[in-house]
């Protein structure tokens, strides 16, 4: 169970892959200008860590040491045709709005930054977890980001979340703001680091409050009495 | 046998970071009445809201920091970024762009890096792009000189402009824009640019009714009186004169190749020199002492390294001018800069 307890803490705060490890900007940039979109890129590399991490940990026996990495990319280069395939049959719209993107999961340097710190170390069902953790962690900044950049840059929340979720999911739009003229580099690359910048900030900041406090008990001073009674 | 001790050579002046700036905004005088004489008041009510602002968010600021909010206001670093954004965006853009702008570059820019002396990027130049690239439509607003504009602007149409995006009589901006001749005018740079664009000659180009003076009617003494405020800070020694000179050079040595080279496609010397944002730019922006180059060689560079991608940006870029990006580029470099124009200090080594 503290195995369960030290993944989660691990893939969601401690060692989250955008946050701390800053792995897979690349994809985190360039594609969280709605929510809709970095939802969809969040799970799609969600799915990909997992099948990943599960596959490689079950061939990490068999694999010599001297070419694994060509065989882990191997293995998530299939992964990313599997999810690239999938989306572009049932998703197709929104496989046109991610774009290159979906590719270049395969380039996600958290996948095989997991694969080879992880998932080639331990048993499956730990590494599957794992890659849970891990992808839940990159999407939940996924979320984040998009959220604070489709508000700025856009006025509106779940915009387009039915290419994603199907037809009910239109009634998830929110209009939080109408502007004649949005903030536009809030959806532009250059708002994306800006935004990051300031995610990664707050958590370091909250991460300080926390250290100060768990330290506060022992700064109990007793006063000494110098002087001669 | 005597041994004289001579005293140190060195002359120390004592000027604080808040005289320097002082002289900065002092010697804005003479481009911003030209501004005001060509067109209009609204630089004035620019400069006010970007001081409120400025004074506001570095305040809020420091107040985050844990510091005195009046220790940041006594350098007056705030006020000349305040009033450089706000002669750099059009006069009658409205009142929150100047805000957005401001707000970002004493936030983000200049206290996100820890502050006064500790920024990369030039704030004023940095809050200009993310307004340039943000609100393209209200940045490219720029007013037509008074003397040629069908409707001209009163002070109380200015604030109800800047206020509202509407004249006291109900005018718009675009219509603002209009020429006695009815025909919506651009700027210089963006007149000939667009008019090169269309291939014809820079003859052709230049034979609009704004080109009655040589870069420009309007442009070219707002430009000629922020050199005049320029020189006056070289005289000074508020700033040293490397980085204008570099500036104007690397701006200037292209120019004339492409005017002999390829005449069909130059913008001209004149229009380079006179044009736009080229004194502001060479004499108060790039100046900056916090994100400029550090050595006097360095700055040289850093000068030309500007002057050379404004002339690029000018001519091959999708801006008209292109004076901000070339800042921020050259901002990036500068660490590198520093790096391979370190002077050698006496007795530390040398090439030999």
């Amino acid at each position: 169970m503290t195995q369960l307890k030290e993944l989660t803490q691990q893939g969601l705060w401690t060692n989250n892959p955008a946050l701390v490890q800053l792995l897979g900007l690349c994809p985190l940039l360039a594609v969280t200008a709605t929510v809709t979109n970095a939802l969809g890129l969040g799970l799609a590399t969600m799915f990909v860590l997992i099948g990943s991490n599960i596959t490689v940990s079950l061939v990490r026996d068999y694999v010599p040491k001297e070419i694994r990495i060509p065989v882990f990319v191997m293995v998530i280069a299939t992964f990313v045709t599997v999810i690239q395939l999938l989306i572009n049959a049932y998703l197709f719209e929104l496989y046109q709005a991610l774009g290159i993107f979906i590719p270049l999961i395969v380039t996600n340097c958290a996948i095989i930054g997991r694969a080879e710190a992880y998932a080639s170390k331990n048993p499956w069902h730990w590494s599957a977890f794992d890659g849970l953790m891990m992808g839940l962690g990159f999407t939940a900044v996924l979320l984040l980001l998009g959220g604070i950049r489709e508000v700025i840059g856009n006025g509106t929340l779940f915009a387009g979340a039915e290419l994603l979720l199907g037809e009910w999911a239109v009634h998830l739009r929110i209009d939080v703001f109408t502007v004649d003229y949005p903030l536009l580099l809030a959806i532009l690359p250059p708002g994306a680091f800006i935004v990051m910048g300031f995610i990664i900030a707050l958590k370091n900041l909250i991460d300080h409050y926390r250290e100060q406090r768990a330290q506060q008990p022992d700064k109990v001073v007793t006063r000494a009495r110098v002087t001669a009674q | 046998m005597s041994f004289t001790i001579a005293t140190s050579p060195h002359t120390h002046q004592r000027r604080t970071t808040q005289q320097v700036m002082r002289w900065v905004y002092l010697c804005m005088i003479p481009g911003v009445a030209a501004l005001t004489y060509f067109f209009g008041w609204g630089v004035w009510l620019q400069m006010l809201l970007a001081l409120i602002t400025a004074i506001f968010t570095e305040a809020a600021c420091m107040w985050l920091r844990g510091r005195s909010a009046r220790f940041a206001w006594r350098d007056h670093t705030a006020i000349v970024t305040a009033l450089l954004l706000a002669v750099s965006i059009p006069a009658y853009a409205p009142w929150w762009i100047i805000v957005i702008g401001t707000s970002f570059s004493i936030v983000v820019v200049k206290h996100v890096y820890g502050g006064v002396g500790q920024n990369l990027f030039n704030p004023a130049m940095a809050g200009y792009v993310l307004l340039l690239i943000s609100f393209p439509v209200q940045m490219t607003s720029w007013p037509v000189p008074q003397s040629l504009a069908q409707y001209t602007i009163n002070f109380a149409d200015s604030v109800s402009l800047v206020g509202s995006g509407y004249t006291q009589s109900g005018y718009n901006m675009e219509q603002l824009r209009t020429g006695v001749d009815g025909a919506t005018m651009a700027t210089p740079l963006d007149s000939v640019k667009t008019d090169l664009s269309r291939s014809l000659t820079p003859t052709e180009a230049l034979a609009k009714p704004i080109f009655n003076d040589i870069a420009g009617i309007g442009w070219m003494w707002v430009n000629l009186a922020f050199l005049l405020g320029g020189l006056a800070l070289i005289y000074l020694k508020i700033i040293s004169w490397h980085i204008p000179g570099g500036l104007l050079l690397g701006l200037a040595v292209p120019s004339i190749l492409m005017s002999l080279f390829a005449p069909g496609q130059a913008i001209g010397l004149s229009l380079h020199l006179l044009s736009g944002a080229t004194m502001l730019g060479a004499f108060f922006i790039a100046t900056d002492p916090v994100t400029a180059a550090t050595s006097n060689r360095g700055r040289l560079y850093f000068g030309l390294l500007i002057g050379f991608l404004t002339f690029v940006i000018r001519t091959w870029g999708g801006y008209p001018d292109g004076i901000a990006f070339a800042v921020l580029l050259a901002n990036m470099c500068v660490p590198v800069i520093d790096r391979y124009t370190q002077p050698i200090a006496y007795g530390h080594g040398g090439r030999s």
